[in-house]
């Protein structure tokens, strides 16, 4: 349980009085068991009380404390100070607009995962007295890896299509659109699907695989937009080659 | 929103992908072969001049070499696009058209066996 004294290179901007945003160092005496999260409390209690960012649980699950580390996206909690040497740069989340140092605006996700219908819609209403919607583990295991999401943005961070198209859907809203397509007990992917096969839906994604990579949860956001353009690209030759087998 | 005609372009590039994962390793290994002189019985010139004949494996082969030149074209477009080259519509003119034109080839070639 040793000490070491890091250099934090943190991204301010107060909009009320700043121009431009600017980075601040803080030289802060760390434990060697330390996150970047827990760096960031230790400036804020006893350094800097003004520095402002977003987090909520420390362990990983809550997805509040996205931010870059050394241009890397990261959750804060989960990256280990131990891991880097000299000067630790903090920005916040790259692709989205800077509220205030590291809180990002992230209205444009909100919005869009809306718009996917992150949610179960029932083939059929079932009533209580029908008893549970009943599932076997085949047809869980189909969804349940992008149920993981936590909404932490890191993966729109990483996505270079998102960052070139601000339309774009993006990995997160699209992979937990197709967890519910995926779900035995939903029927709502015709409803979805006017959103996931539009241009800027599956198609802006071309396939870079960022998204994956940076996934704290280990979701693979990737994976999941591909078979949603299978899907899309089958639905298409269906409704255009063959509009006889109209569902 | 309206759905997009993206899977026009798609399907052929998913599908030529696909298709070249398996035969890219295959035509490999079988080139090395014959450069080392083992070709095996099965594939000396004659017997696979007679196998291209055949109607079928000529439909199967312009196949394979559409989705292929397809697959590559669509790959070099969205290349050209993350490289900065924004101008879409001509890149995808020109190589789709490069891809066509080699298709067209192919399929003269093979009617030519």
């Amino acid at each position: 349980m040793g000490e070491r004294q890091v250099e934090l290179e943190v991204l301010r901007y107060n909009p009320e009085t700043d121009r431009e945003p600017h980075f601040q160092r803080y030289s802060v005496a760390c434990r060697e068991e330390w996150v970047v999260l827990d760096a960031l409390n230790h400036v804020k209690e006893t350094l800097d009380p003004t520095l402002s960012y977003r987090w909520s649980c420390h362990m990983a699950v809550c997805g509040s404390c996205g931010m870059m580390v050394n241009g890397e996206p990261k959750l804060a909690c989960k990256t280990f100070l131990r891991n880097y040497h000299g000067v630790i740069r903090v920005e916040p989340l790259r692709h989205f607009p800077i509220e205030r140092d590291l809180v990002t605006v992230i209205d444009d996700f909100v919005a869009k995962l809306t718009r996917v219908k992150p949610y179960l819609i029932p083939k059929e209403p079932k009533s209580v007295e029908a008893g549970e919607y009943r599932q076997t583990p085949a047809q869980l295991k189909r969804y349940k890896q992008f149920t993981l999401c936590i909404n932490c943005m890191l993966c729109y961070a990483a996505c270079p299509e998102y960052g070139l198209i601000p339309d774009y859907l993006g990995p997160a809203a699209l992979s937990l659109a197709h967890r519910y397509n995926q779900d035995s007990r939903d029927g709502g992917r015709g409803e979805r699907q006017e959103e996931l096969a539009s241009k800027e839906g599956v198609w802006e994604c071309s396939f870079v695989g960022a998204c994956s990579e940076v996934c704290p949860e280990h979701v693979d956001p990737a994976a999941a937009i591909q078979q949603v353009k299978i899907r899309s690209t089958l639905d298409w030759y269906q409704e255009h080659l063959m509009p006889w087998l109209k569902k | 929103m309206a759905k997009s005609n993206k899977p026009i372009v798609w399907g052929p590039f998913a599908a030529g992908g696909t298709v070249t994962a398996f035969v890219t390793p295959a035509l490999i290994v079988l080139t090395l072969l014959v450069a080392l002189g083992a070709t095996p019985e099965l594939l000396q010139y004659d017997a696979l001049l007679a196998f291209m004949r055949h109607g079928l494996v000529e439909v199967v082969a312009a196949g394979v070499v559409f989705v292929s030149l397809w697959s590559a074209a669509h790959r070099l477009r969205i290349t050209c696009y993350d490289l900065g080259v924004r101008a879409d519509t001509l890149v995808a003119t020109v190589v789709y058209a490069v891809a066509l034109a080699g298709t067209a080839a192919a399929i003269v070639y093979l009617s030519r066996l």
